[in-house]
């Protein structure tokens, strides 16, 4: 993430910014703010969150709320989803699309009573916002909530942390969310996180996250976690990430998100943007596609390392590598020809001119552990 | 007798032969290691070359010699244990040991106390 680095522009404070100091917190220019890499340890926070539950600021991040009249048929003209299918408090993973299929940016949505809340990436969402606003009719409003926080807190112990704050949150599945009230504070909190593991996504006014993230961290099993534990942990969940694992050069089935565009109506109406190249390549295949990497020894190969076929060519790069620290071996993500995307096939890597063999694999790295219910 | 520089290597010379590593203010920054690439036996480096690697989860970093010579032993330990450099970066987490080609070149290099004053305005 260091090449996220953004010195050149002059960097925001979110509403942790102090408290994360206080914690120890090594504070780094990300997406535009000071934002905190790490605070014990990558490896050990990485560790902590697999076995018991963290907090992360993911403030960040760019939440909108769209709402007006026809706001489904207008939103999906920009997303592949099956907009009108998600019931109230559901939750869906999205793309907002080119017009050529390339990932504008990847978001989560979910029903409001009053419209649609959306969860966008950080580095893009000033983007995100001028491209809703300039393809959405101007009854559409769109309400960028940057007055509140967001809070992510993961692990297989979040449930017991945060039902003991917030009562009824253990009621929640995977990918929906609901209404709380904690102390007075009202919180949208969903089941939902970028980390393979159990956990929750909590929106909170910027003015009372300071008090609920010391309440969260005054629970036993919850410790503050930085940046650097939240992409290696996404890494081994096969959670991609935006501007490096995608961009507008990319499409979903490049980037094996397939299920995004898994609605037999969206993909019958063909309505959405890129719709005849996704849709062409859903049916033969990608020319290149997302696939993940065990690589031979204990260097890490890391983004921007090149692909090579067996005749040293490269055909492919690297666009998330490191140290997986739940499987103590190096892994990454790479995207490579067709012919070279069967998990188990042997495929080298050229990193500052030294080659590193590796062999591709199925994802999720690390098995994913969402509590999705019994129904 | 130990130096530094200011890319936070030492050289702890002992006669002709210097050892080299890097500072406990640098293991620090760096954070978890996880892989470091020594030099083999043999291989004539000069003052300022990339002669070793650290890796840590985060990032890849190069480790400059602070001194030109011959590697006479790189640090096999840290091939199965490159944590040992989080540990011990200042003994046990040495990464290579070298015959000194020309001992004047320490003349540029910091002692402990002035390396000390210039990590204490970092």
């Amino acid at each position: 993430m260091s090449d996220e680095a953004e010195t050149e522009i002059e960097l925001q404070t979110l509403p942790l910014d102090a408290w994360h100091r206080a914690r120890g917190g090594r504070m780094v220019p990300f997406a535009g703010y000071h934002m905190p890499v790490q605070y014990e340890g990558i490896m050990a926070e990485h560790l902590w969150v697999r076995e018991s539950a963290g907090l992360f600021d993911v403030s960040h991040m760019g939440q909108l709320l769209l709402s007006g009249p026809d706001l489904d048929v207008e939103l999906e003209k920009l997303i592949p989803a099956d907009v009108k299918g998600v019931k109230l408090h559901g939750q869906k993973y999205s793309l907002l699309l080119a017009d050529n299929g390339g990932i504008l940016d990847d978001l989560m949505f979910t029903r409001w009573e009053d419209g649609i809340y959306m969860v966008v990436n950080g580095a893009v969402k000033y983007d995100d916002i001028a491209h809703l606003r300039d393809h959405l009719p101007d009854e559409i409003t769109l309400n960028h909530m940057d007055d509140q926080a967001l809070l992510a807190l993961q692990g297989p112990k979040a449930a017991d942390a945060l039902g003991r704050l917030v009562p009824g949150v253990a009621e929640l599945v995977f990918m929906t969310g609901g209404r709380f009230d904690w102390n007075g504070v009202p919180l949208w909190i969903s089941r939902s996180g970028y980390t393979g593991e159990d956990g929750f996504e909590i929106s909170v006014p910027g003015d009372k996250a300071e008090a609920l993230a010391d309440a969260l961290c005054a629970q036993p099993e919850v410790k503050p976690i930085g940046l650097g534990a939240r992409d290696s942990l996404r890494l081994e969940a096969d959670l991609p990430l935006y501007g490096h694992d995608l961009d507008p050069e990319t499409t979903p089935l490049m980037a094996a998100l397939g299920f995004a565009v898994a609605s037999k109506r969206r993909r019958e109406e063909a309505n959405f943007p890129g719709a005849e190249r996704v849709l062409l390549e859903r049916e033969q295949g990608p020319v290149v596609k997302r696939v993940g990497l065990l690589v031979e020894g204990r260097q890490p190969v890391r983004e921007g390392a090149a692909v090579l076929d067996a005749e040293g060519s490269e055909v492919g790069k690297v666009t998330s590598g490191g140290f997986a620290p739940t499987l103590g071996v190096p892994i990454a993500m790479a995207y490579v020809p067709a012919a070279m995307a069967e998990v188990g096939t042997k495929i080298q890597l050229n990193q500052r001119g030294k080659v590193h063999e590796a062999t591709v694999t199925a994802m999720p790295f690390v098995p994913h552990r969402y509590v999705r219910g019994s129904k | 007798m130990r130096y530094f520089t200011e890319d936070h290597e030492w050289v702890d010379v002992d006669g002709d032969i210097g050892t080299v590593g890097i500072t406990d203010y640098a293991q620090g920054q760096l954070g978890d290691i996880v892989f470091v690439d020594v030099p083999e036996e043999g291989k004539t480096v000069t003052k300022g070359d990339e002669t070793a690697v650290v890796e840590s989860v985060k990032a890849a970093s190069d480790v400059y010699t602070p001194v030109s010579g011959r590697v006479i032993e790189g640090n096999a330990e840290l091939a199965d244990n490159p944590g040992l450099v989080n540990e011990d970066a200042d003994g046990e987490g040495w990464f290579f040991k070298l015959t000194l080609s020309d001992p004047s070149e320490l003349e540029g290099l910091m002692d402990e106390a002035k390396y000390e004053a210039f990590v204490a305005k970092l």
